[in-house]
């Protein structure tokens, strides 16, 4: 009988082109998302080669760190985003490159737009230059994030050169008790492995609690997949997985859909496959997360109090908290829902879907948000915009004080105009609270999009399962 | 791309565990579209103050280390998102090697892309290390690559494994796509093999 094989090793054994005798392994890109900010080095570097873009029909650009999400009639004020995006623009017209522009309706973050369009698929490879490409992993397709001479490398040959990975699974079993979701699920998780528990390891998320889960929450469990340390983070294709895609623009047709949906079956890990690091958890005991500090790995549920460095054995996570608690003005004991926030971001490719914009409206319907609180909701893609529209979702957000913006990656990392100014205190769905990340000095908490609004509409961070 | 084989240079010490490519390279800074000149914003937020003059406490703003070729570092150097700007950036200012306990994945790739050595050494070997780099100037570390070793100030050596094609790669500064380049035949043959069994593979993007 054939050896027991995991998912990830189906997908990899699949797209071998080549293996080095020191191991190095050469496989093959099924898929290569590209957007502005790590791609023009990689477009120079083949111009000044003389070399062609391989297979442009496997490849799709599309702009979104730097766009404005506030009215784009009015083009980009920033002349060094403006020449980012002209330069992919031009990148993509020169070589061929399918790209949604801008103005593109479809335009969105790439980790949106890549599963709205069905150019994700299970048993592919994904590659983009962005650490977050871990999120199509919830497709069971093995994704995961590149640098710009790898993104050259894939451009210039379809290929990459990679190091055998190990597996790793994390079981979550049991429910997820009311008021968490998939966001607090994966805090929960990071909070337990820590930001290096799956360094060097594909993880594979398993259990009741993520088989439960929409398309939407699979994709936010394997987006911070990164935050754990490991690039890709797979969920097992199942009915869910092809239900999402069925009838989507780039998604097989008709016999195709057939044979792929025959295929896709195969996928999900034998019966006796190996891990070399295994993680189990109940849903049952996760409660709904916040961060403190300013590593993801920093999160407490939002009951609990801001931890002290005596809390932590290791010295250097000591000295570590330290520094977080002073640069996040904190002070250990207190109770994290007396923890009073200036700005609210939903968005991101962790929880810019339509099923994030329903949790926040929901709680914002009939309330409003808090005098002191700026509070933004930035639709992953234009075709989320519209749904969200189309549902009234965002009148409900409006009528509450919410603020309904453009697609983009946005106060994410706020390389646009959406930062946090510097000593304010944002609730955010995005996925990294590192120093700085959404602007000089500021600090951030990342929360699910429900605590999220709760947050927004109280003014402190606060425990959603009492709104 | 330049070769790596013999590094003779002072190592500056970043006692701190999981510094981040945002610590590194801050946002602002990838609006570039080249890969040089990210050198004078390197560790931006921990070098300047808010003034922009130099913080002087910060390692590389001291007289002894403001030359340093090597960093001595804590754990899982390099976590976070996948910018090249983070070792393009420690290139321009002059860093070629770190050296950690352990390095997230896509920063360790990406810096070996451009001729950078990174060495994962034991927890009491990085202990010495930072020691040795605590030395400033006086304390010029040995790097060399063929002999996977490294020589501290006071003579004594330890050795580093290294991934072999790695290795190969630094030591003759090769170029990777080139190298891919030589096998299109087999990569031609792959795909058409690939799309014959799995034809919902090919042309996706052409929907745009």
């Amino acid at each position: 009988m054939a050896q027991p094989k995991t998912l990830f090793e189906k997908i990899w054994d699949g797209h071998l082109v080549e293996v080095q005798e020191d191991g190095t392994c050469l496989i093959y890109i099924d898929r290569h998302l590209i957007h502005e900010v790590t791609t023009p080095q990689a477009f120079e570097g083949l111009r000044m080669a003389g070399r062609k873009v391989h297979r442009p029909d496997l490849t799709l650009g599309v702009a979104d760190h730097n766009v404005p999400t506030t009215d784009r009639s009015k083009g980009i004020d920033d002349p060094e985003s403006l020449l980012q995006i002209e330069t992919l623009s031009r990148n993509c017209a020169d070589f061929g490159v399918p790209l949604f522009d801008m103005n593109d309706l479809r335009q969105g973050i790439v980790h949106v737009i890549g599963p709205e369009q069905g150019f994700t698929l299970p048993g592919t490879t994904i590659v983009c230059g962005d650490s977050h490409t871990a999120t199509h992993g919830a497709f069971g397709s093995l994704a995961f994030g590149i640098g710009t001479s790898e993104v050259e490398h894939v451009l210039a040959t379809q290929t990459l050169l990679q190091s055998p990975l190990k597996n790793m699974r994390i079981t979550v079993e049991g429910d997820l008790p009311f008021g968490c979701t998939a966001k607090d699920l994966v805090l929960a998780i990071i909070g337990q492995i820590g930001t290096a528990g799956g360094t060097g390891h594909v993880i594979e998320y398993a259990g009741k609690a993520i088989r439960d889960l929409s398309m939407e929450g699979r994709m936010t469990v394997s987006n911070m997949t990164i935050e754990g340390g490991a690039r890709a983070g797979l969920i097992a294709p199942d009915e869910t997985t092809f239900e999402y895609l069925k009838g989507r623009p780039m998604s097989p047709k008709g016999a195709n859909w057939e044979a792929a949906v025959a295929y896709w079956k195969t996928l999900p890990s034998d019966e006796g496959a190996t891990y070399q690091k295994e993680v189990t958890m109940d849903a049952a005991h996760i409660e709904p997360q916040v961060t403190w500090g300013t590593s993801p790995e920093d999160v407490v549920p939002i009951s609990a109090v801001v931890p002290s460095p005596e809390d932590f054995d290791n010295p250097d996570k000591q000295e570590a908290v330290k520094a977080s608690l002073a640069y996040m003005g904190l002070t250990s004991g207190t109770p994290m829902e007396e923890v009073k926030i200036d700005y609210m971001f939903v968005g991101s490719c962790t929880n810019g879907r339509i099923e994030d914009i329903r949790a926040v409206a929901e709680v914002a319907r009939g309330r409003k948000v808090a005098d002191h609180v700026t509070a933004l909701v930035v639709p992953g893609s234009g075709l989320v915009k519209e749904q969200a529209e189309e549902e009234g979702l965002d009148k409900v957000l409006l009528d509450a004080g919410f603020e309904w913006r453009e697609p983009g990656c946005s106060m994410c990392l706020g390389m646009n105009e959406d930062k946090v100014p510097s000593g304010m205190r944002c609730a955010s769905t995005s996925n990294r609270n590192f120093k700085g990340r959404q602007g000089a000095g500021s600090r951030t908490h990342l929360v699910s999009p429900a605590m999220a609004a709760a947050a927004a509409v109280t003014g402190h961070l606060a425990d959603v399962r009492k709104i | 791309m330049e070769k790596f084989t013999k590094l003779t240079g002072v190592a500056a010490p970043l006692d701190m565990i999981n510094i981040d490519t945002d610590m590194i390279i801050p946002k602002q800074f990838l609006k570039t579209i080249k890969r040089e000149g990210l050198g004078k914003h390197l560790f931006h937020d921990a070098r300047f103050n808010e003034d922009g003059s130099e913080n002087e406490d910060f390692v590389l703003n001291k007289p002894a280390y403001r030359g340093a070729e090597i960093i001595v570092a804590g754990d899982n150097f390099g976590c976070g998102s996948s910018r090249e700007h983070a070792p393009w950036a420690l290139k321009d200012f002059g860093i070629k090697c770190v050296i950690s306990t352990s390095f997230a994945d896509i920063f360790y790739n990406n810096s070996f892309k451009n001729g950078m050595l990174l060495i994962k050494v034991s927890k009491e070997d990085l202990e010495k290390l930072m020691d040795d780099a605590e030395r400033g100037a006086n304390a010029t570390l040995t790097v060399d690559l063929e002999n996977q070793v490294i020589q501290g100030p006071d003579g004594g050596t330890l050795h580093f494994d290294i991934d072999p094609f790695r290795k190969y790669c630094l030591l003759n500064g090769l170029d990777d796509i080139g190298l891919t380049e030589q096998k299109a035949d087999k990569i031609g043959d792959f795909e058409a093999k690939r799309e014959a069994a799995q034809p919902w593979i090919p042309g996706a993007a052409k929907a745009v």
